[in-house]
């Protein structure tokens, strides 16, 4: 288990690795931060400044290394825009977006278990069939159009929920959390909804497919055979073979909308990461892109493992050590 | 029963009654531009001055159109040829109780060029200046090395801070709030950044009392949320009204505009770094062969693609009227606009003519760059000038990319032809030294010339002006090099953005041309 462990930190260490050579020689490659965010007044005494102020007039190779002597020591650089660090940026916009992608995954999880599995036990009712069309929708519907018109509807006309941002927050462990609040929360439905919405469709669909797929096996047949009652059958031997995939695909999921919620935060104007990272990536700001990646890099590996360990609890056959 | 349902009743009334007042003592604004410090010489950011305008003083303050009002200083002059004499306002004090003395001025000069990571500092103001003299607590005197007739503008861009408070103050001190503190109008109580910023009214302040006693000044960067949120009642308030939204907004009886023609000029840049005999290289001839010339260093081509762009119909169409149809960078009613400059009209005839005359009876082709996500509608703009350009025979092709890619290759020279914009400020001398001026490193002259437009008339006029402390004599100056470089079609000038805020109704605004969007500027609508 150990030796699993450390061979997994190795493999993300090299990831990290990897993904900040590339961010760098990217962004190089993309445009000069100085020209966007210099001011229009600016002469070419002021701009040389800027250039020198920022470190960009060494060669490339020259900062990437002192970047990385600065990373080991746990400092991943100053925000060319906000001159913060760039971990502490993120740091203090991560709570907005985790609040937000942890209450659509839990969303997803109690709309779609329950609706795929009626869908799958009555796959000819027209309850399955109206389930099955929304989750079309759910799927094909993009995500700023459904914001706005969530805003239009439930803001706007309907006067129920605020329009957009994040509302009153309550201290919670050193970082502000809108969950605790009543008003919080009302800010927090519809982006959540918003975010939800295909992740939703998502279960949905897996746990029609597994549904169907497990009841026609022998074991089931078995277990009906044997008197044990549906409820029993369905809620303990079908229900736990059709959570693995379910369980991998809301992990990786739930990995994705912590990393690229962009789209929702920017239309609900929700002060998380994914509009940090898009406004840094606008402007070039170099620092805060590749702390940010090398953060999403390291969660991603860090969600994987738990989805791995998750496995072998829901299935003993999986052995951690066998797997590569 | 009754009874309960009447103490429901007066508690709602109450709650009602009590909720009115408290509306009505804040605002809630939303700006489209997230403000990047609060730091006033970290980021010379309009959103970042808009703040800094609330916050902290400038000796002299600009009227709603841009004009030099009295601030920290209530007059100025020249006292010899290299010295200005600027005479402070008596008894302001800083938020903490500090006084505001000379001292403060020149300590706030010393900082400017002394802000650590700066990306966009405001460094440029200072270094005319070789000397500040404190003469007495009340007076202080500027001494330059040459004299210098810009400085009461440039200190219209330079907020003052407290030697005693701000002496050891970092860019983060301010971020945290601590060290945010000024003479302005309002006092910083909480910034979130990327979110929002919640200000009180400073009471003690020395000049027209703001109308709001909080302010919450939020960050909207989605421009469909924005107008969301006005109409949805959360914010009163927004800047950067989307032209998309115009129609819809002026019909609506719930919101009432206010709008002011701005400071920012659109326009086409021109290579002008290929010589004559040299080929441009998005230039090529209808069989997209190279030209073997530069097209472009022709006059008369300049001026007819210049004649082939359609303002009208651009203002009108693309940007729902939100725009003035331009002939030259400043626009009708600010110091450095030329009277006698007008704005082309569109003439596709004449253009071809012109065309033939400069030996391309058949034009030849062309490739017009351009951002499309930083102007308003700039990527649309292109496309509607590729077409009008192509019915005179320059077959143009038309390429939009995001802002950081393009900005970068328009820098080196990359284009034939480009779209980007100037926010100037009030005085000719501004786009002129900046983007009229040959390159010049050692003057700082053209540092944004991406085209390389040279003409040593327009620099001799510029020179001679940059050092007149006769204030007639220097506008003539400017406004005769402004003449030259636009007879010479130096950039094709398209049209002056209308800057646009929309509000709840009941709420009054005035528009400002420099773009910035401040609590001191809106009010209550008067009965």
């Amino acid at each position: 288990m150990s030796v699993y462990l450390l061979r997994r930190l190795i493999q993300a260490a090299l990831v990290m690795l990897a993904m900040s050579v590339i961010v760098f020689v990217g962004v190089y490659a993309i445009g000069d931060p100085v020209e966007i965010l210099i001011s229009p007044d600016a002469d070419q005494f002021e701009r040389a400044r800027a250039i020198a102020a920022l470190g960009l007039d060494k060669p490339l190779y020259e900062q990437y290394f002192s970047f990385l002597g600065n990373a080991l020591r746990g400092d991943l650089g100053r925000s060319f825009v906000f001159n913060e660090p760039a971990l502490q940026l993120i740091g203090q916009r991560a709570p907005a977006t985790l609040e937000l992608a942890f209450g659509a995954t839990i969303l997803a999880i109690l709309v779609g278990l329950p609706l795929g599995l009626y869908a799958g036990l009555r796959p000819n009712g027209a309850g399955a069939k109206a389930i099955m069309a929304g989750s079309i929708l759910g799927f094909s519907l993009p995500t700023f159009w459904v914001g706005l018109m969530l805003i239009m509807v439930f803001a706007v006309q309907l006067g129920w929920l605020p329009s957009t941002g994040r509302g009153e927050t309550a201290e919670f462990l050193g970082m502000r959390w809108s969950f605790l609040t009543w008003d919080g929360l009302r800010h927090m439905a519809m982006p959540a909804l918003n975010l939800a919405l295909f992740k939703i469709s998502l279960v949905i669909r897996l746990t029609r497919a597994g549904v169907r797929e497990t009841m026609l096996m022998d074991y089931v047949k078995f277990a009906r055979a044997k008197g044990l009652s549906p409820q029993r059958v369905i809620g303990v031997h079908v229900f736990k073979n059709i959570l693995i995939p379910v369980v991998t695909v809301v992990g990786l999921e739930l990995g994705s909308t912590i990393a690229f919620s962009v789209v929702t935060e920017s239309v609900f104007a929700w002060p998380g990461m994914g509009k940090l990272i898009i406004d840094s990536i606008n402007v070039l700001d170099r620092p805060v892109i590749v702390a940010y990646l090398m953060s999403i890099v390291l969660m991603f590996i860090i969600i994987n493992l738990v989805v791995d360990l998750l496995y072998s609890v829901l299935d003993p056959r999986v052995r951690l050590e066998s797997k590569g | 029963m009754r009874k309960l349902l009447l103490g429901a009743t007066v508690a709602l009334a109450a709650m009602a009654g009590g909720s009115v007042p408290g509306r009505a003592q804040t605002l809630t604004m939303a700006v489209g531009a997230p403000v990047t410090s609060l730091d006033p010489h970290y980021h010379q950011l309009s959103p970042n001055n808009a703040v800094s305008d609330m916050v902290f003083d400038k000796l002299v303050n600009t009227d709603a159109q841009s004009r030099n009002v009295p601030g920290l200083a209530t007059e100025w002059r020249v006292v010899g040829p290299t010295t200005w004499e600027f005479k402070l306002r008596p008894g302001v004090r800083f938020h903490n109780g500090n006084p505001f003395t000379a001292e403060d001025v020149a300590f706030t000069i010393a900082r400017l060029p002394n802000v650590p990571n700066s990306p966009a500092s405001y460094a440029v103001y200072a270094r005319p200046i070789t000397r500040v003299e404190v003469v007495d607590p009340l007076t202080v005197r500027f001494h330059t090395a040459q004299p210098y007739p810009l400085l009461p503008l440039d200190m219209t861009n330079v907020r003052i801070l407290d030697k005693e408070t701000h002496e050891n103050a970092t860019t983060d001190d301010f971020n945290a709030v601590r060290a945010a503190v000024g003479t302005g109008p309002y006092r910083v109580v909480s910034y979130r950044n990327g979110d929002r910023i919640e200000f009180a009214r400073n009471d003690e302040y020395w000049g027209p009392k703001p109308a709001y006693q909080r302010v919450n000044y939020r960050m909207i960067t989605n421009d469909a949320s924005r107008t969301a949120a006005l109409l949805a009642g959360d914010v009163d308030f927004i800047d950067q009204v989307p032209t998309t939204d115009l129609t819809k907004l002026r019909t609506d009886n719930r919101v009432a505009l206010s709008e002011t023609v701005g400071l920012r000029l659109i326009f086409l840049g021109l290579d002008h770094l290929r010589g004559p005999n040299e080929n441009s290289p998005f230039i090529t001839d209808n069989d997209g062969k190279p030209l073997g010339r530069n097209p472009l260093r022709d006059v008369r081509v300049r001026r007819a693609l210049s004649m082939a762009v359609d303002r009208q119909a651009i203002v009108e169409r693309l940007m729902e009227g939100a725009a003035t149809p331009a002939g030259q960078f400043l626009p009708p009613g600010v110091t450095g606009h030329v009277p006698d400059v007008q704005p082309t009209r569109y003439d596709p005839e004449g253009a071809k003519r012109l065309l033939a005359e400069a030996g391309y009876p058949n034009g030849f082709r062309i490739q017009l760059n351009g951002p499309n996500d930083r102007y308003i509608n700039d990527g649309r703009i292109i496309q509607a000038i590729g077409q009008t350009w192509t019915r005179i025979g320059v077959r143009t092709a038309v390429e939009g990319q995001t802002w950081s890619v393009f900005v970068g290759r328009a820098a080196r020279q990359d284009f034939s032809a480009h779209l980007i914009g100037w926010g100037s400020n009030p005085d000719g001398s501004h786009p002129l030294r900046n983007i009229l001026a040959t390159v010049n490193a050692e003057k700082g002259w053209g540092a944004s010339n991406r085209g390389r437009y040279s003409n040593p008339e327009v620099d001799r006029l510029l020179e001679a002006s940059l050092t007149e402390l006769d204030e007639e004599k220097r506008q003539k100056l400017v406004l005769d090099a402004e003449r030259i470089a636009a007879e010479d079609v130096a950039v094709i000038p398209i049209h002056i953005q209308t800057n646009i805020w929309a509000m709840r109704r009941g709420i009054r605004h005035d528009a400002r041309n420099d773009e910035l969007s401040r609590a001191q500027d809106v009010r209550p609508a008067g009965p």
